[in-house]
Formats: structure tokens, C-alpha cells, sequence
């Protein structure tokens, strides 16, 4: 496992080196002279001198990427103009609030794909499947921001349920941050729940057809047992490391739902950034979730081959 | 040497008696009840989109100041927004810009991903591990967080935002394109056309592109559905369609500072934008299914 795991860390090399090209390449997008510009308001020659300086914008291209992806690996993403504050700081600040709004959607969509893929497949032909599919696709089709304004409608604003916005951390009050973040979990989960059901469904359906769910069924056990035990577990290998890389698209969804419900995380202030024309930031969050998203890769990779022993030998 | 086709050299090889592919394809579709209710959407808003002009609605940007947020009526069946524009005029101009984003955007990302993946399938070695690296890095950061970077660093507009969605959607149709060139290329016909002498540009033109379009169709049906909610979103945020310019994301991000006094605001872009990415998904599930080899 271990060797594997370095062969696969050494492949993601070049992809992480190009991740930081690209996300170096997007200060050269912007009009005009990308200091000036990112400077904002600060119109200070001085301060313009230095931010020169520590970019080595007066350097070629490829001496100017050296040392930016200096910095970057020595933890120097640059410093927000907003805030003063270094990238990375910020990053980290709003990390955990990001995390904890992803597991709970994760835990929604796990609750809810799971168990309706496994119906859907048991029950293939029949109006709970046709049911399910749609059910399914309308979760994909659904936008999800429009999906947490109509629950805001709904729950906050017609029932007084739930409170439409704010932030409750966790480790202060647990109850409350449970409660603060349910609607928003929900509204990033339902995307996830479709897409887990249609995995999960097209696992189901292979494996009833296997050989050892037959032998289970002749053996004379329930067909609970069958299913759960027999079929679910071996079906839930795919499924899993579909969930982890899919956990990745959860940060990404997350810029809406916190964009909705006014949660101050990763999302928000990738927003903020943008139009605080903060692009430090900006392209310190694209480095990191690119990063992360290999790492997520590289985790669902190794989930497989621990899940399903059979990859070890065919490899 | 003359380049020789080898479905002259083999005549008769198609089964005389099956009707032609396209025909088979058309009728398994029509079989499909849920892809032609997703056709039907499409076409729907297609026509509302080009129809925009003539259909009698007022123009997207004429406030009624005597009826500002005011709730549906017969003189505004969707009801107002918030300077008095009528609702269903501005969602059937906002038809326009995202059906153009969805569009244009996978237009963009085909244009430019399928000759990288064509490329890279077809001559393989370094320029395939060039193109094929790039492809991952650009896979590896999310869709809408690499939209929103490029949209931030281009501007906020909704060209912009088609460029931004096209870029992102791209490295999807290089995968593609390359895994399908390079089953195409271990086909019996297209190593005897090489063997045969057809140049490099016309076994590509010939026998490559035509049989990597049905699987490229599909994707990109469904990457139109994709192209629209991330139009949307990016509008939602600021970043698209730039007002007093309708599109169905900026109308759902002025509704939402309304939403206990006029909901209604609220409620008819998100549903157009449901409905209309349904249709897509729907298509473009059908048309998979109908394109299907092992099933033609």
C-alpha cells in the first residue's frame, strides 16, 4: 500500500505543478498592468514599489512563477489587501466552518442516496424506481442556491422553524451551530443525494445479478439479509470512493449555499474576495482546492484498493 | 498514392435489411417517452428565447413605477420586481441569455476540446501526456470555483462568463474525445485505411470525427444543463449578466432581498431554470441510451 501510495503521489506531481501554473496564469488575465491592478485602491508608489518587488514583476514570466511557487511552498500565498491578513491564515480561518457544513450535507446525502438507490434497484422496473430516477434527476436539475431561497421561504420565513442565516460555532455551542446549519446542509446534500442514488442504484443492479447473491438466496436466508449484508456491502466499494471525490465538489457547492445563508466560510470569502478584487486570495483558494482535490483523489484510490483487495493483485 | 476508402473496397458490409443508423436512433428515441418530454422543454424555451422580440410582453427594462413588487395580476401574471418590470417579460428575455450561456459555452468547450483530444488520442507520446496532464490539472479544481476564478480575473459580463464556463467545461470533452479517438484507432478500418496511404487529416475527418460525434453529443447535452445552473449561479453572484440586462440568475439575486414582500420574484426563475436543465438532463439521458452501440 505504501509503495502504491507513493507511485500515486509521484504522478500527481506534474498535475499539482500545472495547477499552480494556471492559478499563476490568471493574474496575467486581468487588463492592463496586474499590480496596478491588484493593488486596488492603494495607489501608494511605495506600497506599488514593494508589491513589484515581491512579485518580481520587472522579471521574466518563468522567474516571476519560481518565486511565487517559492512562496506558495513555504506556506506564503500572499496577503489579502482587504484584510492584511496572510492568505493561508485565512484560508484556515475559514476552513472548519467550510467542513462542517460539508459533513453534515455529506451525512443528508448519505441518508437519503443510499437507502432510495438501494430501493430503486431492488424494485427496477416498478413505479418506486421510476419514481426514484426522478426524484434523482430533479435533484441534478434543481440549482441549488434557488433551492435554499424557497427553503428560507419556507421554513424561516413562512414557518419560523429554522433561523435563514448566520453562523453558531460548533465547538461554542453545538446544539445551536446543529441547528444554524441543517437548512444549508440540506440544500448542499440534495445534489449529492441524486448523484449517490444513481451510483448507488447502478451498483445495487450489477451485484443482485451476482452469482453469491443467488447462492445467499438458495442458502434460505431473509431477503433483508440478502440484500444488506450480500448485496449493499459489496455494491457500497464504488460507492465510496465516488463520495470522497465527490466530497471535493461539496467545497465548490458550498460557495452558494454560503453565499445564501450568509455563513462566514471558505465559499463567502472566495466571493468577497472577488469583488474586494482580492486576488491573492482568489488564487489562493483555487491552488488549495486544486491541491485538495488530488489529495481526494489520491484517498479515493487508495479507499478502493483497501475496500476491494482484488485491485492489489491485479495490479 | 490515391487514398482508397474501405467501405468501397468492402461493399455490403451494413446489413441490407437494417434501416439506417440515424433512423434507428430517431425511433428508439420516439420510444422514450421521458426524452421527448425533455425534448419538448427544450424546445419550449428555445422558441420562447428566438420568439422574444415578437411575443407581447413588454420590453425587459419598462418599469411600471405604479406597481412596484406588485403581486400576480392579469396585467402582470407573473406579477412585478422591484422597480416595476413585469416578472414573465423579464424570464422571457432572461430565456435568451442562458439558453446563449449553455450554448455558446459548450460551444467554446468543444471547439477547443475536442481537436486537443482528437490530438492527443490520435498521435499519442509526449503531446498526449502534455495535453493529457493540463486536462487533469484543469479537472482538478471544481467546475464552479475555477468559473468563478477565470469570470473574476476577465471581468464580471456575460460573455465573460461564457468564456469562464466554456474553459472550465473543456478539459471534459479533451477526456473524452482522446478515450474515444483511441478506440477508434484500434478499429480494424481505420489501421487499413493507414495501411492504405489515407493521410493523417483525412483518417481523422473521415473515420475518426464521425464515429467520436454520438458520444460527444451526449455529453455535450448534458454539459449544456451543467453550462446553465453555473451561468446562473455566476449571475446569482454578480459575476454574469451584468443588470439592468435580464438573465434568470440575477433576477433570483435581487429576489432574495425580497422575499417576505414579494416571493413570487423568487419563485418563477428558479423554476424556468429547473425546468429547463430538467429537459437537457432528460434529452441527454435518452439520447444515451438511444445512441447506445450495444443496443443498435
Amino acid at each position: 500500500m505504501l509503495a502504491f501510495l507513493a507511485r500515486r503521489v509521484l504522478v500527481a506531481i506534474p498535475t499539482v505543478v500545472l495547477i499552480s501554473m494556471l492559478v499563476f496564469g490568471l493574474q496575467h488575465l486581468l487588463p492592463g498592468d496586474p499590480i496596478l491592478v491588484m493593488a486596488g485602491e492603494e495607489r501608494d508608489p511605495e506600497v506599488i514599489a514593494l508589491l513589484r518587488e515581491k512579485y518580481r514583476m520587472d522579471d521574466p514570466i518563468p522567474v516571476q512563477y519560481l518565486a511565487w511557487i517559492g512562496n506558495a511552498l513555504t506556506g506564503d500565498l500572499g496577503t489579502s489587501l482587504r484584510t492584511q491578513q496572510p492568505v493561508l491564515e485565512l484560508i484556515g480561518e475559514k476552513l472548519p466552518v467550510t467542513l462542517q457544513l460539508a459533513l453534515m450535507a455529506l451525512v443528508v446525502a448519505v441518508c437519503i442516496g443510499i437507502p432510495a438507490g438501494v430501493i430503486s434497484a431492488y424494485r427496477k422496473g416498478t413505479w418506486v424506481d421510476w419514481l426514484a430516477n426522478l426524484v434523482a434527476l430533479s435533484g441534478l436539475s434543481v440549482p441549488n442556491f434557488w433551492l435554499g431561497i424557497m427553503l428560507i421561504l419556507l421554513v424561516s420565513v413562512r414557518l419560523g422553524w429554522l433561523p435563514a442565516s448566520g453562523y453558531a460555532p460548533f465547538s461554542d455551542d453545538p446544539l445551536r451551530s446543529i441547528q444554524v446549519m441543517a437548512m444549508p446542509a440540506v440544500v448542499l446534500g440534495t445534489g449529492l443525494a441524486a448523484t449517490l442514488m444513481r451510483h448507488t442504484r447502478s451498483a445495487m443492479l450489477g451485484v443482485l445479478r451476482a452469482d453469491y447473491v443467488r447462492t445467499a438466496r438458495a442458502k434460505g436466508l431473509s431477503e433483508r439479509r440478502v440484500v444488506i449484508r450480500h448485496a449493499l456491502r459489496n455494491a457500497l466499494v464504488p460507492v465510496v470512493t465516488v463520495t470522497t471525490i465527490l466530497f471535493g465538489e461539496l467545497l465548490a457547492g458550498a460557495v452558494l449555499t454560503e453565499q445564501i445563508f450568509t455563513i462566514p466560510g471558505f465559499g463567502k470569502l472566495v466571493v468577497d474576495a472577488v469583488f474586494n478584487r482580492d486576488y491573492a486570495v482568489v488564487q489562493g483558494i483555487v491552488l488549495c482546492t486544486g491541491v485538495a482535490f488530488v489529495a481526494m483523489n489520491i484517498l479515493s484510490d487508495a479507499l478502493y484498493r483497501v475496500l476491494n483487495p482484488r485491485m492489489g493483485e491485479v495490479a | 498514392m490515391t487514398a482508397v476508402d474501405p467501405a468501397a473496397v468492402a461493399p455490403g458490409l451494413d446489413a441490407p435489411d437494417l434501416p439506417p443508423r440515424r433512423s434507428r436512433v430517431w425511433a428508439k428515441l420516439r420510444r422514450n417517452p421521458a426524452a421527448i418530454a425533455g425534448g419538448g422543454i427544450v424546445l419550449f424555451f428555445a422558441a420562447v428565447a428566438v420568439l422574444a422580440p415578437v411575443l407581447p410582453v413588454p420590453g425587459p427594462a419598462e418599469a411600471d413605477w405604479s406597481a412596484v413588487r406588485a403581486a400576480p395580476s392579469a396585467a402582470h401574471p407573473l406579477g412585478t420586481d422591484e422597480l416595476g418590470r413585469d416578472v414573465l417579460a423579464r424570464m422571457v428575455w432572461g430565456a435568451q441569455a442562458s439558453l446563449l450561456a449553455g450554448v455558446v459555452s459548450v460551444a467554446i468547450a468543444l471547439l477547443l476540446g475536442v481537436p486537443l483530444g482528437v490530438l492527443a488520442g490520435y498521435r499519442r507520446g509526449w503531446i498526449d501526456a502534455v495535453i493529457s496532464r493540463f486536462t487533469e490539472a484543469l479537472l482538478a479544481a471544481p467546475f464552479l470555483i475555477l468559473a468563478i476564478a477565470f469570470a473574476a480575473f476577465l471581468g464580471p459580463s456575460l460573455t465573460n462568463a461564457m468564456i469562464a464556463i466554456g474553459l472550465s467545461a473543456m478539459p471534459l470533452f479533451v477526456r473524452l474525445a482522446r478515450g474515444q479517438t483511441m478506440a477508434v484507432m484500434t478499429e480494424d478500418y481505420v489501421e487499413s485505411a493507414r495501411a492504405i496511404g489515407v493521410g493523417h487529416l483525412a483518417t481523422v475527418g473521415r473515420y475518426v470525427l464521425p464515429n467520436i460525434v454520438p458520444p460527444l453529443l451526449v455529453q455535450a447535452t448534458l454539459t449544456i444543463a451543467t453550462a446553465i445552473i453555473a451561468e446562473a449561479s455566476l449571475s446569482f453572484l454578480g459575476l454574469g449578466q451584468q443588470p439592468p440586462a435580464p438573465s434568470w440568475g440575477s433576477m433570483l439575486n435581487v429576489a432574495k432581498n425580497y422575499l417576505e414582500v414579494a416571493p413570487w420574484m423568487a419563485l418563477w426563475p428558479g423554476i424556468a431554470i429547473f425546468l429547463v436543465v430538467l429537459g437537457f438532463n432528460l434529452l441527454g439521458d435518452g439520447l444515451r441510451d438511444a445512441l447506445d452501440p450495444r443496443d443498435l
